[in-house]
């Protein structure tokens, strides 16, 4: 008793005592049982970031690209995009609830392959969403009215915060298998297999398909095979989760490799996009969803249900940045600087790596950094403990996750030799 | 075999199926009255010239990039936005207890209250809390809350068939009869489908009712301005409410009054009792914004957020706001005086008395029929009209049509 919260002790006082539960009356409010939530913990570090007045202050939380001056960088085929479309002047009349049409057909065909086999028999469905996030929640929402599989969704280990209260959110439960190996820094392809063979049958496996969130280590193509092996062998559902296509290696259909591998093994997959990173397209907030059915007629079904599931949350999605994309992906002029961009935002990335590791190495670090450079992608899995984090943050004003987690992006040539400096400082 | 192979067909959402419907009939006269969107007298989508403007500014200014907002959205959207329902002056503004989430369009406003509302209302995991919907209602608001989790969603007594207006009665004694703390949906202005309003006195009534029986308030406000030109009209019952003391949620939508429909602008403003259970509020929104779609759109509110701050583009916008809504109103005007001078059976007042986009003509299932397969004008099954998709250049076409529905199906 002595536990419970004061609010829900003044309720059940104002049930046994009217004069306390006029009381009640007084000062109740519908939310006093309402507790405070606890800051996200990704978001939350660019929060505290703001609040530090330390000049050489370093910001690795979140995963936004930076130029090398530190600053947001607009793509240029976005910005003309943007200026072909404003010349048009087009009406903001409602999309259909799966989106632009033009955009979703780019989008799978981008991920798949102009002259995938899946697009030309019409087998999938490709929806619009909300980003990445809204992607993997309609994703999550389908597989929990539809799936007759069991309930768990097994996740790499560690994987995106985010995934587990999406998944979780949806109805669905959290399983993982290993992944990353603390001692190497790098894939535990020996723990994953061993895991993976063990899931059961139908269950759903979430796989990153490119430059793993948080850690960096994407299994070889070789491994990457034996994984699909073993899935189809366990008949588990598959379920891509590609952020950072192009943003990887810098080739886009490199980055794909692993989702059109598993799609010519005869994987069904379900297929996560985001154009948040490899457009920089953030906060237009521009993704889509891909069902690969069995046959165009099971796709339409799948479709229909999409679309169930999609207009009680927001109706359709928005214009903006799905109109921009679809100019990139369909104007030859604007398709080939962008492939040229992200080309150099993966470079810029590769370059901080070896630069970090360069930094240390003058400094006369004594441990192995190999996998920063080995690690792909916006985030490198640094290996630092939680302690060495803390004193990271207070005593060097670098920011980044707990889990040893920086954002590349957040790198610069002005702003690395700092950072082997202090990394250095808390790893010696 | 397939996972999905049990996957049945779903039906189509009625009101897109009728657009799809009509974009493929080819008969020269066909009408659209189906979709709540705004047209101009030539049939056109209308895209404010305010709009126009502020895209211009926008695209001009190279300062802006694509950065993700808070969460929360952009702050000067979420601010000024529920400043708009709540008023300039509203003291519950002042006391620092109003807050938003700025949310995709009006159902996702909806949707996040949804969801917050079966977390935390009136304890914890309120799936058998009871929803109140009016009967009828948008079609969606069934969807939003069944699918956030809510077991027991009835229908309030509201559109009398017989008098084509409001059973007062119906819905002061379902106020009565449903259990405490059941949540209502109120439609602030503007009813879709049936376009017919409480009038002040009979909001006072509704009021009273959910007061002494700690029934939960949430605004659907999907057509602030739209309704009759003015803001601060078509906020009185929202605003009445909060003076009342409720605390309360209220769904906005932007896509009718900026005309923004696919840019999905809309904020959930939450009214709470004192600043401290705000603060714990819009961090567990938080909570349920990052698993849906982690931070929301910022072309749109950025459009409504530098109109509404700006003092000339706002005069603007409500220059804009009241254009459309008085082409309604003369709509409504022409239709009524035109069936009138018809002859056509029946009493045709409620076309003007009703408010805002919709009207409830009153014509039955089978005259609808009429109306789409015979005639080519094209509206839902429950004899709603969208009053934009009439101009002057078919309105007698529509009139004669409905003439012809009336005299010749029963």
């Amino acid at each position: 008793m002595a536990l419970l919260k004061s609010n829900k002790v003044i309720y059940c006082l104002g049930n046994i005592s009217p004069s306390l539960g006029a009381l009640s009356i007084r000062n109740s409010s519908w939310w006093g049982g309402v507790q405070m939530g606890p800051p996200d913990p990704i978001l939350g570090v660019t929060e505290a970031y703001k609040r530090d007045t330390n000049t050489k202050k370093m910001n690795l939380g979140v995963g936004a690209y930076r130029d090398d001056q530190g600053k947001p960088f607009v793509l240029s085929c976005v910005r003309k995009a943007e200026a072909m479309i404003a010349a048009k002047q087009l009406d903001k009349e409602y999309l259909p609830i799966g989106g632009l049409g033009e955009f979703n057909k780019a989008c799978a065909q981008l991920a798949l392959g102009a002259d995938n086999e899946v697009l030309k028999s019409g087998r999938s469905i490709t929806v619009q969403t909300i980003s990445g996030t809204g992607s993997l929640r309609i994703g999550a929402n389908f597989l929990s009215r539809f799936h007759g599989g069991p309930r768990d969704v097994y996740l790499p280990k560690p994987s995106w915060g985010n995934h587990t209260p999406i998944f979780r959110d949806a109805g669905m439960q959290l399983k993982a298998y290993r992944y990353y190996d603390p001692s190497t820094c790098g894939f535990d392809f020996k723990g994953a297999l061993e895991d993976i063979s063990k899931i059961p049958e139908q269950s759903v496996i979430l796989l990153h398909a490119c430059a793993h969130n948080p850690t960096g280590v994407d299994p070889r193509p070789e491994q990457w095979k034996e994984i699909a092996d073993i899935a189809k062998k366990r008949n588990l559902l598959v379920f891509f989760d590609m952020a950072y296509q192009g943003f990887a290696s810098g080739d886009i259909d490199r980055d794909a490799w692993a989702v059109r591998y598993f799609i010519e093994q005869g994987h069904t997959i379900l297929l996560s996009q985001s154009f948040a990173k490899n457009m920089g397209l953030y906060g237009e907030r521009v993704g889509g969803f891909t069902v690969v059915c069995n046959d165009a007629e099971e796709a339409k079904r799948v479709e229909s249900q999409l679309k169930i599931l999609i207009r009680p949350i927001y109706s359709n999605p928005p214009m903006n940045g799905a109109r921009i994309a679809n100019t990139i992906l369909n104007t030859p002029e604007l398709r080939a600087l962008w492939l040229e961009e992200v080309h150099g935002m993966a470079n810029r990335i590769i370059k901080m790596r070896e630069l970090l590791v360069a930094g240390l190495k003058k400094h006369g670090s004594s441990h192995n950094w190999q996998h920063v450079i080995d690690q792909i992608g916006m985030f490198c899995f640094t290996g630092l403990k939680p302690e060495q984090v803390e004193r990271l943050t207070k005593e060097f004003s670098v920011y980044m996750t707990k889990d040893g987690r920086i954002s590349m992006a957040g790198v610069t040539s002005g702003n690395v030799g700092y950072l082997a400096e202090a990394i250095h400082a808390v790893t010696k | 075999m397939s996972l999905f192979s049990d996957v049945p067909q779903a039906p189509p959402v009625a009101v897109f199926k009728l657009t799809a419907d009509f974009r493929e009939d080819s008969h020269s006269q066909k009408v659209n009255l189906g979709v709540g969107a705004y047209r101009t007298d030539d049939c056109q989508p209308w895209v404010l010239p305010v709009v126009k403007k502020v895209e211009r500014l926008i695209v001009e200014d190279s300062s802006l990039n694509h950065e993700y907002l808070p969460i929360l959205g952009l702050p000067e959207f979420r601010s000024a936005a529920s400043k708009v329902a709540l008023g300039d002056d509203s003291p519950a503004i002042k006391e620092n207890r109003v807050g938003g989430v700025q949310s995709l369009g009006g159902t996702g406003a909806l949707r996040i209250g949804a969801e917050f509302l079966r977390r935390w209302y009136s304890g914890v995991n309120n799936t058998a809390t009871p929803v109140y919907v009016s009967a009828p209602t948008w079609e969606n608001h069934n969807g939003v809350f069944a699918d956030a989790g809510f077991k027991d969603i009835r229908p309030y007594h509201y559109w009398d068939a017989e008098k084509r207006g409001l059973d007062l009665n119906g819905l002061l004694d379902d106020l009565e009869k449903a259990p405490e703390h059941s949540i209502f949906v109120l439609h602030a202005c503007a009813h879709n489908p049936t376009g017919t309003d409480p009038t002040q006195e009979e909001w006072k009534k509704i009021a009273e009712v959910m007061k002494r029986r700690k029934l939960f308030v949430f605004f659907d406000s999907a057509y602030q301005g739209f309704a009759s030109g003015s803001l601060d009209k078509d906020a009185w019952a929202i605003r009445f409410f909060v003076s009342e003391g409720f605390e309360l949620l209220v769904a906005q939508s932007f896509s009718k009054n900026f005309g923004l429909y696919n840019e999905r602008v809309g904020n959930l403003t939450v009214v709470a009792q004192d600043s401290d259970n705000l603060t714990r509020i819009l961090s567990q929104m938080e909570k349920i914004v990052r698993t849906t779609w982690s931070n929301p759109p910022s072309q749109g509110a950025r459009i409504v957020s530098k109109t509404l701050n700006c003092p000339e583009l706002f005069a603007e916008w409500k220059d804009n706001v009241k254009t459309m809504a008085d082409r309604v109103l003369l709509m409504r005007d022409q239709l009524k005086t035109k069936l009138q001078a018809l002859g056509t059976p029946g009493t045709w007042d409620h076309i003007t008395q009703q408010i805002g986009m919709f009207s409830f003509t009153g014509l039955n299932p089978k005259q609808v029929e009429y109306m789409i397969k015979e005639k080519h004008v094209y509206l839902m099954a429950s004899g709603r009209i969208n009053m934009c998709g009439l101009t002057t250049k078919n309105i007698d076409y529509v009139a004669q049509s409905i003439h012809e529905a009336v005299t010749k199906v029963q």
